[in-house]
């Protein structure tokens, strides 16, 4: 049976033959069952502690070892990919949505609204993304929901860019314009015309983007201005694991591991998806 | 030529007034009254009253930003709360070592990630080709903060080849922080620098030297692998801004006395005039690299040039 020739058939199509992609995202896919059923899956309770078996390093009874209060690794890294995937999309989340209404509402009425959203993103492409992070965890007080605002805010310029850019292409196309010509209303044109256009690029950012949040909002809780003790979080696991370089090296290894595992699989089902939306490929 | 760098320069004026009119409302978009923070919290009414005056925070918001920016051409920068020394002694202590990280990181990335990208694309497909892409697509992925306890933990804990941390001047203090801080760079070059050579393997001139009989080699490095650094040289300006965000983690890892780990430090105390001089500080920087690449860039693309 020969497969339908729609869109999604085209891409699913591409994908499938995309091997990397396709395990990149079986183990996302992985992942995110892992965080929604860690009670079920981590085989201990991550913040529970036992002093007598404080950095222990791995064994059967526990994988990644234990930590200076002899909690398991392994179960605070389950616990951990919660918050950093729970981070990584919400962050991403709101960053694509704004972004993408100011790119369509810059693209397609342009004049002074673009001009104001794209002096805006100008600006804040002016501060590198960390640093304008930092600044705004700095205003907001520390914490895992200002890490996920101060993310949300540097996503969103580059979602408008890509959005204003692909509205503006199509805005002159001839179907546009022929909604227009049948009196379709402004809101109605943007957003079931132009809209679905721009998604291919949105869809491929979104997913790298996931990837790149992860490692600020980690960074963030390493630096002490994100998730605090004893939250199980990556980054601050590794933030404990500082004084014990050399003692305990399990401590270091296994929460980057798993930053640097979530994020690479992430970026590799983006190249996938890049090259399947990609009508130039095969 | 001239007409394109003056209208360069002119560009970038309104988005530094806004960097400093948002680095200004730094402090106003805290919480709190900034007098009362500054002054401590066993402060009475008539001391927090007085800084009120001193800051010149009984001013209009208008005036207030004037006479900032008065100081700021000066090179007036305000006083650190925690130390109560002048925010541009400080800085001026911190902003070598920040710098020297932050070009060596640039110089190593640079030259490493065009140089896997550029093999990558003449052995496209091959496995170098793979070897490159892999190793680049890992680099992006990496968390700094891991990457410089990994190496730390091999090279300094375990080998003892490398110093663990700090900075006293020497030289192989330099090679893990800078290492750390190139690596996302170097893999983010890469992938840009293989697309950009492979676009240009596409262009016509290059069928034109092949079929006049140039040599492989010399079509590759001469007509190619030229042109295909033209839209490399924009990325390295725009790599700049995400090192110097490196540069706060990569600090802090290896207790590099410079600016990003003041920052972190800043922040946690609050030392909110130290923030507000690092945040105009870090944006200004960043606003003027891209602004000498773009030159670069007009300088060595004759489109623009001859436009």
């Amino acid at each position: 049976m020969t497969p339908k020739i729609t869109p999604i058939g085209i891409f699913w199509h591409k994908l499938k033959r995309r091997k990397i992609a396709m395990i990149a995202g079986a183990f996302i896919i992985i992942l995110v069952l892992t965080a929604i059923f860690a009670p079920l899956i981590a085989p201990y309770d991550p913040y529970e502690t036992d002093y007598s078996l404080s950095m222990m390093p791995p064994s059967f009874h526990h994988p990644a070892g234990t930590d200076v209060y002899g909690r398991d690794i392994l179960s605070r890294i389950i616990y951990g990919a919660r918050i950093s995937l729970a981070v990584g999309f919400t962050s991403v989340i709101i960053g694509a949505l704004a972004g993408v209404t100011l790119g369509l509402i810059s693209g397609f009425f342009g004049g002074f609204l673009d001009g104001l959203i794209m002096r805006t993103s100008d600006v804040l492409f002016a501060f590198p993304g960390m640093l304008l992070a930092i600044a705004i965890v700095a205003i907001l007080g520390p914490g895992l929901v200002n890490v996920v605002v101060a993310v949300s805010v540097f996503s969103m310029p580059t979602f408008a860019r890509i959005v204003r850019g692909s509205t503006l292409a199509l805005k002159e196309s001839l179907y546009v314009r022929a909604a227009k010509s049948v009196g379709a209303a402004n809101r109605r044109i943007m957003f079931l015309h132009i809209l679905p256009g721009t998604l291919s690029g949105v869809i491929v950012y979104f997913t790298m983007r996931i990837g790149t949040s992860i490692i600020t909002a980690a960074s963030l809780s390493f630096l002490g201005l994100g998730a605090q003790p004893p939250t199980p979080e990556w980054g601050a696991m590794l933030a404990e694991s500082r004084d014990y370089i050399g003692v305990a090296d399990h401590m270091t290894i296994y929460p980057g591991l798993a930053i640097f595992l979530t994020v690479l699989f992430f970026n590799l089902f983006g190249d996938g998806l890049r090259a399947a939306l990609d009508p130039k490929t095969k | 030529m001239i007409t394109y760098f003056v209208k360069r320069c002119m560009a970038i004026v309104p988005v530094l007034v806004v960097v400093s009119v948002l680095a200004f409302a730094f402090v106003h978009l805290l919480p709190g009254d900034p007098a009362r923070m500054m002054a401590g919290e066993d402060a009475d009414e008539a001391t927090i009253e007085m800084l009120r005056k001193q800051l010149g925070l009984d001013q209009s918001l208008p005036m207030q930003y004037l006479t900032y920016m008065g100081h700021l051409a000066t090179g007036n920068l305000g006083i650190s709360l925690r130390t109560k020394l002048p925010v541009f002694d400080e800085i001026k202590l911190r902003y070598f070592p920040t710098m020297y990280l932050a070009i060596a990181g640039m110089a190593w990335s640079v030259l490493i990630g065009v140089l896997f990208g550029a093999v990558a694309a003449i052995y496209n497909g091959k496995w170098q080709d793979h070897t490159a892409m892999l190793l680049s697509v890992s680099g992006i992925s990496v968390p700094q903060f891991w990457l410089g306890l990994l190496l730390i933990q091999l090279f300094a804990v375990h080998l003892g080849w490398l110093p663990v941390a700090g900075y006293t001047g020497k030289f192989s203090e330099l090679i893990l922080p800078a290492f750390t801080l190139g690596a996302t760079v170097a893999a983010i070059m890469a992938r840009f620098t293989l697309s950009a050579f492979l676009d240009v393997l596409d262009e016509e001139y290059i069928s034109t030297a092949r079929a006049k009989g140039v040599t492989e080699n010399s079509v590759m490095w001469k007509h190619a692998f030229r042109n295909a650094l033209i839209p490399v040289v924009t990325m390295v300006g725009l790599q700049f801004g995400f090192l110097l965000g490196g540069s706060v983690v990569v600090e802090t890892v290896f207790a590099w006395p410079g600016l990003g780990r003041y920052m972190i430090e800043a922040v946690t105390v609050r030392d909110y005039p130290v923030l507000q001089a690092l945040l105009l500080l870090y944006s200004f920087h960043f606003v003027f690299i891209n602004l000498l690449v773009d030159m670069v860039y007009a300088l060595i693309n004759p489109e623009i040039r001859y436009e």
